[in-house]
C-alpha cells in the first residue's frame, strides 16, 4: 500500500493515533451557575462550552408553537478559537452547522412535553480542531439531560475520515483539511437510531460500510464518557 | 413498609424490559421502559417511575406556589412562579365574587414585587396557570429570608408528611413556607435562618441519598426517631 503523509510507516497518524483511535475526551457537567444546563467538553484540541436555557417563554411570541416547544441552537465559534482571527459574526457554515445540530438534538427531545416555550442551546467554540460540530452535539446532549430536559435518550456524535485510502476515525483538524473525506455522524445510542448524517467526500460501498461502523464504535465509547460525566455528577460515584 | 430499591439512571438508560406501566418520566419503546431524566428508577407494583433530580418547575393544579407580583391591569396580576410560564391571578381570586373595578383598585391589595403565597387552581397545555389567594392561610408574606432551590428537589425537603420539614423547623426554631416551585420563605432569627439555609442546602446537595433525613438529624442535634424515615414522598 502506498503511505502517504497522513498516515507513516507504523500505521500511525499525525497525532500519533492509531487509526481506530480516539482523541482524549473530558466532559464536566453543570459549569454555570447562570444557565439551566451546561456542560464543557475537551475533545482533542476542542474546546467547547455549551449553556442550555428554558424552557422559558418565547420572545417574540407569535413564534411559539401551539403544541410543543420550540427549540433554538446557536453554534458559534469564538474570534480566538482558530489559528488567524475569526469574524465573529455568525458565517455561512456556523449557521450550518446551528442547524444540523438543531436536528440531531431534536430527534431526542420531547418536545411535546413543553407546549408555548422555547429551549435555547447555545454552543460556544473556544478553540477549534477538527470535528466541533460532533464534540458541541455531544456536549449539547450532556448540558440539555442536566437542563431536566425530557429526552428519549442521549446523543451522541463522532466522525469518521478517511486519510491516505485508509479509513480513520476521530479526524484531527489536519486530517480533515488534508484528507479525502469525512463523514460526521450522531445516533442515539441506546434506541440504535441515527440522528445525523453527512458526508463530505466519496466513500466506496465498502468504505462507508467499515467507517459506518467504526465511527458507531466511537460513539459508544464516547457514550460510555457522557454517562460517566452525568453520573459524577449527580451521584457523586460510577455505576457499573 | 416494602423496601423499593432504587437504581440512579440517566436519559435513555433501560429500567425494565418487562411489562410495567410507564407512569412519569419514563417512555416505553417496543415494551422497553427507559428514562427521560437524570434521576433515580423504581419499580413498584403500580408501574414504573424515575424521580428526576433536576429540571424546570411545570405547574400543577393544586399546587403551592411562592410568586412575585411583576404586573397588574385592571382585573388581574401578573405573577413570576419561577417557571416557563407566567401565572395570572385574576381579582375575583382575591376580592372574591363581589369584586367590583369601580369599588377596589387591585393596587391597593398586591402591588409589583409583592410575595405571595398562592394556589393553581387551573392550568392546562393550552393555558397559562391561574392562581387564586382564596383559602385560609394564603396571601401576602411580609418578612423572611427567600431560598431558591431545584423544584424537583422540593417533595424531598418537605418529606413524608412534612416530616423533614418539620424536623428542620423543631431543629432551628423557624418557621417555613415552602412552594411547590422551588422558592422557600424561612422566618425566624437571623442566627436559626442561617441554620436552616445550610440544611435545606444539604438536603439539596444530598437529595439522591437514601439516609438523608438521619443525617439532617445529626446536623442539626435531633436524637429522637419518633416518625418513620421521612423518605421521598411524592
Amino acid at each position: 500500500m502506498k503511505m502517504g503523509k497522513l498516515i507513516n510507516e507504523e500505521g500511525l497518524r499525525v497525532d500519533g493515533r492509531r487509526v481506530d483511535e480516539l482523541r482524549p475526551i473530558k466532559i464536566e457537567v453543570g459549569i454555570l451557575k447562570n444557565a439551566d444546563g451546561s456542560a464543557y467538553i475537551e475533545m482533542g484540541k476542542n474546546k467547547i462550552v455549551v449553556a442550555v436555557y428554558g424552557p422559558k417563554e418565547v420572545h417574540p411570541k407569535h413564534m411559539s408553537l401551539p403544541d410543543k416547544c420550540l427549540l433554538r441552537c446557536r453554534y458559534h465559534m469564538s474570534p480566538f478559537s482558530t489559528d488567524v482571527r475569526k469574524n465573529p459574526a455568525p458565517s455561512r457554515r456556523e449557521i450550518e452547522i446551528s442547524k444540523v445540530v438543531k436536528e440531531a438534538l431534536e430527534s431526542a427531545l420531547i418536545l411535546y412535553d413543553y407546549p408555548r416555550t422555547a429551549i435555547e442551546i447555545y454552543m460556544e467554540v473556544l478553540q477549534s480542531d477538527g470535528g466541533s460540530r460532533c464534540a458541541a452535539i455531544t456536549a449539547a446532549s450532556v448540558a440539555l439531560s442536566d437542563a431536566g430536559i425530557n429526552m428519549r435518550d442521549l446523543v451522541v456524535a463522532c466522525a469518521v475520515g478517511k486519510a491516505d485510502g485508509m479509513i480513520i476515525l476521530d479526524p484531527n483538524d489536519i486530517e480533515d483539511k488534508e484528507g479525502e473525506a469525512d463523514m460526521p455522524l450522531a445516533i442515539m445510542p441506546n434506541l440504535n437510531q441515527l440522528t445525523l448524517l453527512q458526508i463530505e467526500g466519496k466513500f466506496t460501498k465498502e468504505e462507508f460500510e467499515k467507517a459506518f461502523n467504526l465511527a458507531l464504535e466511537g460513539c459508544r465509547k464516547i457514550h460510555h464518557i457522557q454517562k460517566k460525566a452525568l453520573m459524577l455528577k449527580y451521584f457523586g460515584k460510577v455505576e457499573e | 413498609m416494602v423496601v423499593i430499591k432504587r437504581k440512579y439512571v440517566i436519559p435513555g438508560d433501560l429500567i425494565t424490559d418487562k411489562n410495567y406501566k410507564p407512569l412519569s418520566n419514563v417512555i416505553k419503546i417496543d415494551d422497553k421502559i427507559y428514562s427521560t431524566r437524570i434521576g433515580l428508577a423504581e419499580i413498584t407494583k403500580e408501574g414504573v417511575k424515575v424521580i428526576p433530580l433536576s429540571g424546570p418547575y411545570i405547574p400543577k393544579v393544586n399546587d403551592l406556589v411562592i410568586g412575585k407580583i411583576v404586573n397588574y391591569s385592571a382585573f388581574a396580576w401578573e405573577v413570576d412562579i419561577n417557571s416557563c410560564f407566567s401565572a395570572y391571578l385574576p381579582a375575583q381570586n382575591v376580592f372574591g365574587k363581589e369584586f367590583s373595578t369601580s369599588k377596589d383598585a387591585l393596587s391597593k391589595k398586591l402591588t409589583i414585587g409583592d410575595l405571595i403565597l398562592a394556589r393553581i387552581v387551573s392550568f392546562d397545555r393550552t393555558k397559562d396557570p391561574i392562581l387564586s389567594l382564596v383559602e385560609q392561610g394564603l396571601g401576602k408574606i411580609f418578612n423572611g429570608e427567600i431560598v431558591r432551590i431545584t423544584p424537583m428537589k422540593i417533595p424531598r425537603l418537605i418529606g413524608k408528611k412534612g416530616s423533614m420539614m418539620k424536623t428542620i423547623e423543631k431543629g432551628t426554631g423557624t418557621k417555613l413556607i415552602i412552594g411547590q416551585n422551588g422558592v422557600i420563605v424561612i422566618k425566624g432569627e437571623p442566627q436559626s435562618i442561617l441554620r436552616a439555609i445550610e440544611a435545606i442546602k444539604m438536603i439539596e446537595e444530598g437529595a439522591h441519598m437514601q439516609d438523608l433525613t438521619q443525617k439532617i438529624r445529626d446536623f442539626l442535634g435531633i436524637r429522637e426517631k419518633e416518625d418513620e424515615d421521612g423518605e421521598t414522598d411524592q
